[in-house]
């Protein structure tokens, strides 16, 4: 024990590994948020779809050597959130198909331009490295920690200020139109925060790895918790959790940062699906 | 003065007209069931009058200050909220949303009036149970709960006893019936006609020639009852 705490300790002196704390639990914490929306209104799949949108363009970034890729990355992925929730609605091709569809082209559009255009030796470890984000969150820097500061608490306003809209929007859509809440407003605005949340979520655990942050806390949660405000708090708290432990875990053992967090989401889901089970036996 | 008054209200999407020459008055303290088959434009109208759709001719008009986010209404229920986790309270409450703003949270009289709606319903010593654990007709209680919350003037009713047993069907009507004697004027959008006869006092038949039945007479004694009749007794 002292030992891990030693190794701990000498870790911690760096600014890099406390920005990746920081970084990492304020992420994690933003998308289990957002996850309870998203997962109860059927749009589970969106994190993983909005990040190979994010994948498409940061291959057009890539090739076309801007100084600052998030000029392109963030508008389009913003946009492709907003067209997928839109068209969940009322279109012809209904949410889950279009969320699939725009997923998997643009991982195929990104992955064919990293190839034609290469411009760096390793492909490969390139696309790698953006799915699976093992290496980029040890790059951050100072600025990318104050976006993400600034973000996850524009995010935490937005859920103080509009829980009870939220909560309306989610569980009855019509109802809430009816009595003249704009729901196609508080649908647009979410789509615009969870494209945001997921564009930064990339840095920490790779595109492959966000929808993880999204629905596992949320799950866990549901499966002991029968309210929506205990619900939305304990995934608040399993993401926290889940990420520092997987944050040390990481370090100590030198496994992947993103693989690790989401491991013992899996493991607390688990736990939590007993607990369920066996409340729901007793 | 009516408290909503249709004038050759045509409805459609995208241009395709789907119900056209609506013409109906609803009173204070009126109880109007809306009939028709699957398609003939229920539900749209439905939503024409909650101020969900734009109609493309004619005119609704609301009177006796009623405004469009005073209706209460009591949606059927959707998918997503089989596996929702919500309590009661909860849900109840959001009934209070229209006249909330951009305040974020419920006043204490708020609350109250919200356990009074679940006295009156029978449902308060479900408050704090699950959404999803409940049964079909405790559902639509809270469900009207929440409506009752959102309005003291009107209920706009979705096909009520959709799913429920007869015995519970008819629980809800007697319910929704006690509502109307209490003053609060009931539109209620339904295939049963059995219902419509026995608990409306306004019938609306829409089809593609929409008829308006300012009494049950009328309708009792009008083509669409003896049609009615008539395959009765065929069979």
């Amino acid at each position: 024990m002292a030992e891990i705490t030693e190794k701990l300790q000498m870790y911690f002196q760096y600014d890099i590994v406390r920005n990746v704390l920081i970084v990492g639990v304020l992420i994690a914490f933003c998308s289990s948020l957002l996850g309870v929306t998203l997962v109860l209104k059927r749009y589970s799949f969106i994190g993983d779809g909005l990040s190979h949108v994010a994948f498409a363009a940061l291959s057009v970034a890539t090739i076309t050597n801007l100084s600052n890729n998030m000029i392109i990355v963030m508008p389009v992925t913003i946009l492709a959130a907003v067209l997928m929730l839109r068209t969940g609605q009322n279109s012809r091709i209904n949410g889950d198909a279009a969320i699939a569809m725009i997923s998997v082209g643009s991982l195929a559009i990104g992955y064919m331009l990293m190839n034609i255009f290469s411009v760096s030796s390793n492909v490969s470890g390139d696309v790698c490295s953006t799915l699976f984000g093992s290496t980029s969150i040890l790059t951050l820097n100072n600025s990318d920690m104050i976006i993400c500061v600034v973000m996850s608490v524009i995010v935490l306003i937005f859920f103080l200020l509009f829980y009870h809209k939220i909560f309306a929007v989610t569980f009855d859509e019509n109802f809430a139109a009816a009595t003249g809440i704009k729901a196609g407003v508080y649908n647009t605005l979410m789509a615009i925060i969870t494209a945001i949340i997921i564009v930064m979520a990339m840095n920490l655990v790779g595109s492959l790895l966000i929808s993880a942050l999204i629905i596992f806390p949320t799950l866990s949660a549901m499966r002991v918790y029968k309210n929506f405000l205990s619900v939305i708090i304990c995934s608040g708290v399993i993401s926290v959790v889940g990420a520092v432990l997987g944050i040390f875990m990481s370090l100590l053992n030198d496994t992947p940062v993103g693989a690790t967090i989401v491991s013992v989401y899996i493991v607390v889901f688990l736990i939590f699906s007993l607990c369920g089970f066996c409340r729901e036996r007793a | 003065m009516s408290l909503i008054e249709c004038r050759d209200v045509a409805l459609g999407y995208e241009g395709r007209i789907v119900v056209s020459n609506l013409n109906f008055k609803v009173n204070t303290g009126d109880y109007l069931c809306i009939i028709g088959e699957n398609g003939s434009g229920k539900s749209t109208l439905m939503k024409a009058l909650l101020g969900l759709k734009k109609q493309s001719e004619g005119e609704i008009i609301m009177g006796d200050g009623l405004k469009t986010n005073e209706i209460g209404y009591l949606p059927q229920q959707t998918i997503a909220q089989k596996d929702f986790p919500a309590s009661v309270k909860e849900i109840v409450r959001s009934g209070f949303l229209n006249r909330m703003g951009f305040r974020p949270f419920y006043t204490k009289q708020e609350k109250r009036i919200a356990y009074e709606k679940m006295e009156e319903l029978g449902i308060i010593d479900l408050k704090t149970r699950c959404f999803r654990e409940l049964s079909g007709g405790q559902k639509q209680r809270v469900l009207l709960a929440r409506a009752l919350c959102a309005t003291s003037k009107l209920l706009i009713l979705d096909e009520p006893g959709a799913g429920l047993d007869p015995v519970v069907t008819k629980d809800m009507y007697d319910l929704i019936e006690e509502l109307n004697k209490k003053g609060i004027t009931i539109i209620m959008v339904s295939h049963d006609i059995q219902a419509a006869v026995t608990y409306a006092n306004k019938i609306l038949h829409v089809s593609d020639t929409p008829e308006f039945f300012e009494d049950k007479k009328s309708f009792m004694s009008g083509r669409i009852m003896k049609n009615l009749v008539s395959s009765a007794e065929e069979q």
